[in-house]
């Protein structure tokens, strides 16, 4: 491990904890642009987390150490990712640590304690959340790691850092399989970071929520942690997705010099994810919570099919 | 592998994706929507083998494909259901998650058996036969999962398509003279059906194909 690439890592784990609330607030923009509505900040993300650090945090009677702890796991668990996918530098050092599979499994443990600190407190709304948590993640955890197959198929490796080199650098082919991953890809990220169809961020609605019954509880630097957490998921989401899909511009862990640049592609691939992000929230409606199971479904029957036609095309 | 081979696949996939979303398709309109996309899918795909092989009488075929299938039928299919005044909603026999895993196992399926052919063969569209097949099959999934004739018959036209689609791939087309004939075929199918049609929803006061059941003679 060479000196730069671990400083290298440093940077972008800042990096990714510091702008993730910047692209959640460039996504509410966005949306808010697409209704004709007057748009908040950029840093109105910012703004809330500043509130919620400032204030004292009010725990229910029956809270166990579980509730208490969950938060700082939840966060570690997604900065963790956050040092693992590759976002303007491959080849870091942390991303030997765990390959795609791995990567599914750090948002798993996420998934595990955010819906047992949600039951923990006892309250029925904590209780459905989690169970609608645990429907939607049981169905799109599946469909993430077929998804990450169809790229090992490719590169031969299920190593982040092999699949962004083998992608970035290979001559010009069309993969279809790659075509029915990318769509299967969104349906999980929408699945699985609370958008739009699957679930609405912006509303306490009881009968659809499902991330913010979750999380109705917490209060003060929990809360700060979890929607913060929830940020850098989202940001995680779009740069495996940039990383996969689009992955010119990444520069190699400890090249300065390609830095700049990486940075740079890195914004505007963002920018534009987070803009089409806010396209399809707009253009799509909240679907019945029964309807998911068949959302997700569907998603994980496209990277099925993904899978299979590769094997199909290599004869 | 050349362009022209993997724009097929493509094209290719598209077929197949297109095969599963009329399996999980709940409303008639965009059903026939579907068939008609997949028309145009298949058109585009007989032109490019067309114009890679050089095999003139596939241009007629993708024409015959567009005027038919696209155009034709569809036209036909839309004209009935506003006759019959029937938007509602499909209903299938088995819920929509479970047939598309019956259809992913039809993929399988359908892929180990073309496999052995497609080695052999050296057409450009060798690797497409498995999903020519697996098309068919889908469609025939769709045909058995439908409770109301509309639907029945469109999964039975999405099998031609398929079965046009398998010709393609495993031989670069049928002999003119057959492909005419299928032609004629499906057009004339899709007027009787459409008398069909008719005559089932006077007999029964539905378009459901349970009703037909009634039909036997004890």
């Amino acid at each position: 491990m060479t000196l730069g690439g671990f400083l290298n890592q440093l940077l972008q784990m800042l990096l990714v904890a510091l702008a993730a609330p910047l692209l959640m607030g460039w996504v509410n923009a966005c949306r808010a642009w697409l209704q004709n509505k007057s748009a908040p900040s950029l840093l109105q993300p910012y703004r809330v987390l500043r509130k919620l650090l400032h204030k004292d945090a009010a725990l229910a009677e029956n809270a166990s150490w579980l509730f208490r702890f969950a938060p700082y796991v939840i966060f570690g668990c997604m900065w963790l990712v956050a040092g693992i996918v590759p976002v303007v530098a491959s080849e870091l050092p942390f991303a030997a640590a765990a390959d795609v599979i791995a990567l599914v499994g750090v948002f798993a443990v996420a998934r595990v304690f955010i819906s047992l600190a949600a039951m923990d407190i006892g309250t029925a709304f904590g209780t459905l959340g989690a169970r609608r948590e645990m429907l939607i993640g049981a169905l799109a955890e599946p469909a993430l790691l077929i998804i990450f197959f169809n790229f090992a198929l490719i590169s031969q490796s299920t190593s982040l850092t092999t699949i962004v080199d083998t992608l970035a650098h290979r001559e010009f082919a069309l993969y279809p399989s790659l075509a029915f991953a990318a769509v299967a890809f969104v349906m999980v990220l929408l699945a699985e970071n609370a958008r739009v169809p699957v679930d609405n961020p912006a509303t306490h609605l009881e009968l659809t929520m499902v991330h913010e019954a979750l999380i109705l509880e917490y209060s003060a630097r929990h809360l700060a942690l979890i929607e913060w957490a929830s940020a850098i998921k989202l940001f995680a989401y779009c740069a495996i997705g940039i990383a996969c899909f689009a992955p010119w511009g990444i520069a190699q862990a400890g090249d300065w010099n390609a830095l700049p640049l990486a940075v740079l592609a890195a914004v505007a691939k963002l920018m534009i994810a987070g803009a089409g992000l806010a396209t399809l929230e707009a253009v799509s409606a909240k679907m019945r919570i029964f309807r998911v199971p068949e959302f997700v479904a569907t998603a994980f029957m496209l990277a099925m099919l993904g899978l299979l036609l590769s094997y199909v095309f290599e004869v | 592998m050349p362009l022209s081979g993997q724009l097929i696949n493509v094209l290719a996939a598209v077929m197949l994706l297109i095969a599963f979303a009329m399996l999980s398709q709940r409303r008639i309109l965009s059903l026939i929507e579907l068939f008609a996309w997949q028309g145009v899918v298949l058109a585009a795909s007989t032109f490019i083998v067309a114009y890679t092989t050089g095999q003139g009488h596939l241009y007629i075929s993708g024409v015959l494909t567009v005027a038919l299938k696209v155009v034709a039928l569809p036209w036909i299919l839309f004209r009935l259901i506003h006759r019959l005044n029937i938007r509602w909603d499909v209903e299938t026999l088995i819920n929509i998650p479970t047939t598309m895993l019956i259809g992913i196992a039809l993929v399988i399926f359908a892929f180990n058996l073309a496999q052995p052919i497609s080695q052999m063969a050296s057409t450009i569209t060798r690797s497409t036969l498995g999903i020519a097949m697996a098309c068919v099959l889908l469609s025939f999934l769709m045909m058995m999962t439908r409770r109301k004739a509309v639907p029945v018959v469109i999964g039975f036209l999405a099998m031609e398509n398929g079965l046009f689609f398998a010709a393609t791939s495993a031989t670069y087309g049928m002999p003119m003279v057959v492909e005419f004939g299928i032609a004629l075929d499906v057009l004339v199918g899709g007027f009787i059906f459409g008398i069909f049609f008719f005559q089932v929803r006077e007999t029964f006061d539905s378009l459901d194909t349970r009703h037909m059941e009634k039909l036997r003679e004890d």
